[in-house]
């Protein structure tokens, strides 16, 4: 860690090294770390989430269930395998930057957005059907309050809520919200990282990074990882938690 | 081994951080973490005013048991506004991003922090915070306590809680990325040959605070955005009657709030580490036990805050287990004060400015800390709770801790920082005028809590106006003294005695550089072979309790 | 350059674990196992397709011991968190208050 003492203050070898580090070496471990120990902050701040989450499904576990069954479980599959993908090619991104390949670099980085956008345009179509089903909990939407018509015994239309056991429509709203915060949460987080990776890609293409500097793609790379991770969580519980009741 | 004789004093540079570049734009926009330490300085005692003023209107009402000065929602706001300011833009901030923004650097003997863009936008981001919470207070203010606790703040309370709740929130992006420059600086920056058992003890507590910030603050980040989700969305999260615990909010916000506390009292212990080895001239007693007496409680400070939730419905068995853990984790501070009066202990002690907080401060968090046991204590919790005993017991640890080891701290450093020296004599007095303004304030309020006088009331049975009317003079008091400093710091800027590079002639890295220093902080990096106490032989010390006379003029 | 580059047929064998534990996932998920096991199927392949992120994708695996001591002691920190909250909640019915 700690390198010999430079009498000279302008010792520079690449024109991206910051005045006060010493060399790259030390500059990227700084970012690198600086970064991780702002994913800690990240994994933290959605603890809190998941802990009203686990609350809250322990407290209600049929409602929960009910709940989730009216999800669109193809729709959040398809966006796992999407954002799993888009982790892919970012961690492509990283390794063509790292061997000095400009044009796949940039092409990853293209796909990451596209993919990321993609995620993004099928969370909005899933948030228009909640929309129209009048599943927005509370007064979010003023003139469109928590609504949803249920089904009948026996009736299976897939647009009513089917409830299970012990459940009822004000349980049900509980879990609707903490769907609605956490995966808007989660997309919030997305669309900061689109506009990160539209600055990567502007800066790519004015060939900013090599194979001696290139600590944003990776920095920013640990950030879409983190984001995608959280996905991998939020998948399973919110979406697949009822499916083993649902009946038919 | 002589550190001190050997290094030379380098003649004072003409230019330094202060007057490198001038213009409004070269401090607003500038990357020294030395300037944007004074750019904190300016702000936080801006919002430690406006706080003060909150304070002195609780004292004002409750000199007399009626409600008479102030309506009870008005007075529900003032000690609301109080609290808030107080934590959130003041304390929290306080000795981290004023001192630690300036000191870190030079103590580990680096050009700059990690990242300096980031530390200006720390600042920014406090401002905006700031900004948006005095617009929340002057559109209308808010009234739900500084706890904000549920269902009232989500569901009942007519004042601005969403627009307040946004500065804080704002505010905490602060606090994290000060806490995140802080723990990458530390880790990667440190000159040749400074290990971590070499650096200043004031680095062990801000890189224990910086713990904290990273790992309580993005809990209220959460905690505050579902508060403002369900009040402005009305969905039940914390509404019984929806299905929603009340309780789940308590959890959520004391996670963090407790360990806020710490983050407001670690850097203060580290000040204290500095002032009490320095002028006593003798090595701390016991450097890794103080080291790691700071992780300690860094980490214990995030497994007791249950012990708020003591009067709730929280099960008593999760009570006994906080109690315990409450208990435990006096052990790391009080390890600390051990080692601090050791330190005392046959030393060479000269009773400057800053020495006098430092004593000031060893006593007072003393009394702080043992009161805390009694509310760790679930039975007598039950009795204490939500009394004066409370309010009593966090501001001495808060103003008799925390806020003496700023001061002290920046008495001792000012001569770094500005360049000048501040009136020692004066200095002296205003310390002995705040000790006492302080006492007088707040012991009063130990009795009342605990004879029963609730807190966060107006108005009050008279048999406990003796104890109000004694507290509010000292208030006073102690306003007095801490409007001293204020001018005489100001004063010293222009008319103050230039000030050498090592006025007190000691071995820290920090002084062996000019005062003020240049921008760059050291002209050579340095190569550490010392650890951070030496001190020269005894005999080359001055005598026991002679004052410096260079010092002595005012 | 003391960085590791991770070759990239690691990353296309991770790629192509996580669409197959997510496959997985769902699959699961219409089956009805006893008791709690099917929050813990599902759990289980989360943190293992988690892991494999973090191991591979995130470069952990080649990081410096420094990273994975932070990454461990903020899930541990998060761990607190949830414990001791549920150590009120689960406890709560174990004392009868009597009114």
């Amino acid at each position: 860690m700690a390198s010999h003492a430079t009498t000279a203050p302008e010792v520079h070898g690449h024109p991206a090294l910051q005045h006060h580090f010493e060399n790259m070496e030390q500059q990227r471990e700084a970012g690198t770390l600086g970064m991780w120990v702002f994913l800690v902050t990240e994994i933290m701040f959605f603890g809190g989430m998941f802990l009203a989450y686990t609350l809250y499904r322990s407290l209600y576990p049929a409602a929960f269930a009910s709940a989730s069954n009216h999800l669109d479980i193809t729709l959040g599959a398809v966006n796992t395998g999407v954002l799993i993908l888009s982790s892919f090619t970012m961690a492509m991104a990283v390794y063509f930057t790292q061997v000095g390949k400009h044009r796949p670099q940039v092409l990853c980085l293209i796909l990451t957005l596209v993919l990321g956008l993609t995620f993004l345009g099928i969370k909005a179509k899933e948030y228009s059907d909640k929309y129209h089903d009048h599943l927005i909990p509370g007064r979010l939407i003023p003139g469109n309050p928590f609504n949803p018509a249920v089904a009948e015994h026996g009736d299976t239309d897939p647009h009513k809520l089917h409830l299970i056991g012990d459940a009822t429509v004000e349980k049900v709203q509980m879990f609707y919200w903490i769907y609605f915060a956490m995966t808007g949460m989660h997309a919030l987080h997305m669309i900061i990282g689109a506009g990160l990776l539209t600055y990567l890609i502007i800066f790519s293409l004015k060939r900013r990074f090599d194979p001696e500097y290139h600590s944003p793609v990776e920095v920013i790379g640990l950030y879409w990882h983190f984001v995608d991770i959280v996905w991998i969580f939020l998948f399973p519980l919110l979406y697949l938690l009822g499916r083993h009741l649902e009946h038919g | 081994m002589k550190p001190i004789e050997s290094f030379e004093v380098p003649p004072p540079p003409k230019v330094n951080y202060i007057n490198a570049k001038y213009g409004l734009k070269s401090w607003l926009l500038t990357k020294d973490h030395k300037r944007i330490a004074l750019l904190y300085l300016g702000s936080i005692t801006f919002f430690f005013f406006i706080g003060g003023i909150y304070a002195l209107m609780i004292r004002l009402e409750l000199l007399t048991p009626q409600g008479d000065f102030l309506q009870s929602t008005t007075y529900n706001k003032v000690f609301t506004q109080h609290g808030i300011i107080m934590i959130f833009f003041f304390l929290i901030p306080s000795i981290p991003a004023t001192l630690g923004n300036f000191l870190i650097p030079m103590m580990i003997g680096a050009k700059d922090l990690a990242f300096p863009r980031i530390n200006l936008l720390s600042w920014y981001i406090y401002l905006l915070g700031g900004i948006i919470t005095i617009y929340a207070l002057l559109a209308g203010g808010v009234d739900t306590g500084w706890t904000f606790y549920t269902p009232f703040s989500t569901t009942f309370s007519n004042s601005y809680v969403v627009a307040t709740g946004l500065g804080i929130f704002i505010n905490g992006f602060s606090s994290i990325l000060t806490g995140l420059n802080f723990i990458v600086t530390i880790h990667t920056m440190r000159a040749p040959g400074m290990t971590w058992m070499r650096m200043p003890l004031f680095l062990w507590s801000h890189y224990a605070t910086s713990l904290i910030m990273i790992l309580g603050t993005p809990v209220i980040a959460i905690t505050i955005l579902l508060l403002a989700f369900e009040r402005v969305a009305r969905v039940g999260i914390f509404d019984p009657a929806l299905g929603g615990d009340p309780v789940l909010f308590q959890h959520l916000f004391w996670f963090y709030s407790h360990p806020a506390v710490y983050i407001m009292i670690l850097p203060s212990m580290g000040v204290i580490s500095e002032l009490i080895a320095n002028f006593s001239r003798k090595n701390i007693f016991g450097y890794s036990f103080v080291a790691f007496s700071s992780i300690a409680i860094a980490v214990f400070g995030f497994l007791v805050w249950g012990h708020h939730l003591f009067v709730t419905s929280q099960s008593v068995y999760a009570g006994m287990i906080f109690s315990f853990l409450s208990f435990a984790v006096a052990i790391p501070s009080a390890i600390k004060v051990f080692n601090w009066t050791a330190t005392l202990y046959k030393s060479s002690i000269s009773y400057d400015t800053p020495m006098l907080y430092a004593l000031g401060f060893i006593g007072l968090f003393t009394i702080g800390g043992m009161t805390g046991l009694f509310l760790a204590s679930l039975a007598i919790d039950v009795h204490l709770s939500d009394t004066y005993f409370v309010v009593a017991h966090f501001h001495y640890i808060m103003v008799g801790g925390a806020l003496m080891g700023y001061l002290g701290g920046l008495h001792y450093w000012w001569p770094k920082i500005s360049g000048r020296m501040y009136p020692e004599g004066w200095g002296r007095f205003s310390a002995l005028v705040i000790f006492v303004g302080f006492n007088l304030t707040f012991l009063p309020q130990f009795v009342a809590g605990y004879l029963g006088m609730p807190r966060r009331y107006h108005a009050y049975p008279p048999e406990f106006q003796v104890f109000n009317v004694l507290s509010s003079a000292g208030a006073s008091i102690l306003g007095f003294g801490m409007l001293i400093p204020a001018i005489y710091f100001v004063w010293s800027m222009r008319y103050g005695c230039q000030a050498e590079p090592n006025p007190w002639h000691l071995p820290g890295l920090e002084w062996r550089t000019s005062s003020p220093p240049p921008t760059e902080n050291f002209e050579v990096t340095p190569v550490v072979t010392w650890d951070a106490y030496e001190f020269a032989p005894r005999e080359e010390t001055e005598v026991v309790g002679k004052f410096r006379p260079e010092l002595e003029r005012i | 350059m003391s960085e590791h580059i991770v070759p990239v047929r690691v990353y296309i064998t991770i790629f192509a674990v996580l669409l197959v534990g997510t496959a997985l996932t769902v699959w699961a998920a219409f089956q009805d196992f006893p008791w709690q096991l099917n929050t813990i199927v599902a759990m289980t392949i989360a943190i293992t397709k988690a892991t494999f992120v973090v191991l591979y994708f995130m470069h952990v695996r080649y990081s410096a011991r420094l990273i994975w001591v932070i990454l461990t002691a903020a899930l541990f920190w998060m761990g607190i968190m949830f414990a001791l909250t549920f150590s009120d909640y689960w406890t709560r019915g174990w004392i009868k208050v009597g009114y």
